[in-house]
């Protein structure tokens, strides 16, 4: 257990009381009692989530903007305001996802990258070889010494201008995905919940007080466990279980955030244009009793697929999955779910199932 | 909380209980719904069906994940409690009272091999280091 990487908020998810778990190599909450509750606190009151295992990356130079053109799926010509927020994939030149990460630009010669926990070193081994192949000269600072902390929920804005006196004028201004630092402080209007909310960096020495001044203002502790089923209901990819190395974004769901549009020469932009999309990401509903699990097998009218991501929706009160699934298979179609040795009936859904509080299904 | 004395156990994580007609109830350990977290979906045996010792009979399910409930002896399932297929949650409140299924034992005496509360605590430490 020793030898398991923390974030400055470890000592205080222990003071509460929180079941602590090896999340890819980090000791993190996955609840603090109950799960589900936490779930509900998120879409109806004010949710805090300490997400410092995910890594802030900054990159600065001249050419950051044309390394990011030729990095990135996702167009970063797109980021014409300081502070704007891109939601993107990285691919290798097979056109299979490295990660998926949220690109902020902030002036011509610093865009900040947030990163997932598990794909970091290789990330920034990959972009460091990027660097150096393109000649681009840039500098990539991996920030571990700041903590991020998600403020989620229709009750966020209040909790945050509360816990921070004098940020409302920020908070007020600002749009969703977009971003404002101040100092070391970042505060960008971003999450992974479906609901309204914030995404904060501060100093990784200041972290413990600022969640506490963030509880007494009203938000609660939320583990991990209702992180997954909170993102799946808004319909949001998981790295490594929806998409990873050896899948397609076109066939992962993604295909909003490639942009083959313009003429821009990305990584990985010759083998999507090459090769034929056959699947597709799709939402399921289970309408037998059960819950849909990553890995289960799916039968359709065109063949079989696969669910890579399915929980338990505590707002809906029913399964729902994410599943890769031949393409011509539509919303409305039922299709069959193999659990253990049973056939159980789905229904094929548009996701997101659940946005700002409300089922959308 | 505290591991009733009156009570039989198994390493998968069963409680047992030997009723006065020399069936026996079974759940899932207050340990056990603590590991798995919330539940979500409960599938018990049908009435009537055989099991070995050690069978996969049972399937409980949290948000977090599915695990199987083993058959502590061989016997014959009874009863199964359609309560808790109903609300999964009665586990999470009280392991204890939130029975899955009745055995009737194919010999009695199976019962016996199992642990009781003291070796089932040291199973529980065990499992924490």
């Amino acid at each position: 257990m020793s030898d398991l990487k923390q974030t400055p908020l470890n000592a205080t998810h222990r003071e509460l009381g929180a079941k602590m778990v090896d999340f890819g190599g980090w000791d993190m909450p996955v609840n603090y009692g109950s799960q589900i509750e936490e779930h509900h606190t998120v879409r109806s009151g004010c949710g805090l989530f300490d997400v410092s295992h995910m890594l802030p990356l900054d990159v600065r130079g001249a050419n950051v903007r044309a390394f990011l053109r030729r990095l990135v799926a996702n167009n970063v010509d797109k980021l014409q305001v300081s502070g704007k927020a891109l939601y993107s994939c990285m691919l290798n030149e097979a056109g299979g996802v490295i990660d998926d990460l949220i690109i902020y630009f902030m002036d011509e010669n610093w865009f900040r990258l947030v990163v997932n926990a598990g794909t970091a070193e290789k990330d920034l081994a990959w972009m460091e070889k990027q660097n150096a192949d393109w000649g681009m000269g840039l500098t990539l600072t991996p920030r571990r010494d700041l903590a991020m902390i998600a403020i989620q929920g229709p009750d966020a804005t209040r909790v945050l201008d509360e816990a921070l006196p004098g940020v409302d004028a920020i908070t007020a201004a600002l749009k969703p995905f977009n971003a404002a630092a101040m100092g070391e402080m970042f505060i960008a209007r971003t999450g992974y919940t479906g609901e309204d909310g914030f995404e904060v960096m501060v100093l990784a020495k200041s972290a413990p007080f600022f969640w506490k001044a963030l509880m007494e203002a009203g938000g609660k502790p939320i583990g991990l466990g209702a992180r997954d089923t909170l993102r799946l209901e808004a319909g949001m990819n998981l790295y490594g279980q929806d998409m990873d190395e050896t899948t397609s974004p076109l066939e992962s769901g993604l295909a909003w955030t490639v942009d083959l549009k313009t003429e821009r020469d990305f990584v990985g932009r010759k083998a999507l244009e090459s090769s034929e999309v056959t699947k597709q990401l799709a939402g399921l509903v289970l309408l037998d009793k059960g819950v849909l699990r990553s890995h289960q097998k799916v039968h359709t009218r065109h063949g079989e697929g696969e669910i890579t991501s399915g929980t338990f929706s505590p707002t809906l009160q029913q399964s729902i999955a994410l599943a890769r699934i031949p393409l011509g298979i539509a919303p409305g179609e039922e299709v069959e779910v193999e659990i253990r040795d049973k056939k159980l009936k789905a229904k094929v859904v548009k996701y997101p199932f659940v946005r700002n509080g409300k089922a959308l299904i | 909380m505290s591991i009733p004395a009156d009570l039989k156990y198994t390493p998968s994580h069963e409680w047992v209980r030997v009723e006065a007609d020399g069936t026996l109830t079974v759940g899932i350990t207050h340990h056990a719904q603590d590991l798995l977290g919330d539940m979500v979906f409960i599938e018990n045996p049908a009435t009537g069906r055989t099991l070995a010792k050690g069978e996969e009979c049972a399937v409980v399910e949290s948000v977090k994940a599915a695990s199987d409930v083993y058959a502590p002896v061989a016997g014959e399932v009874v009863a199964a409690n359609g309560e808790v297929e109903s609300s999964p949650e009665s586990v999470n409140q009280d392991a204890y009272a939130a029975w899955l299924f009745k055995l009737k034992p194919a010999n009695p005496a199976d019962v016996d091999a199992l642990l009781d509360a003291a070796g089932y605590q040291k199973l529980v430490e065990s499992e924490a280091h």
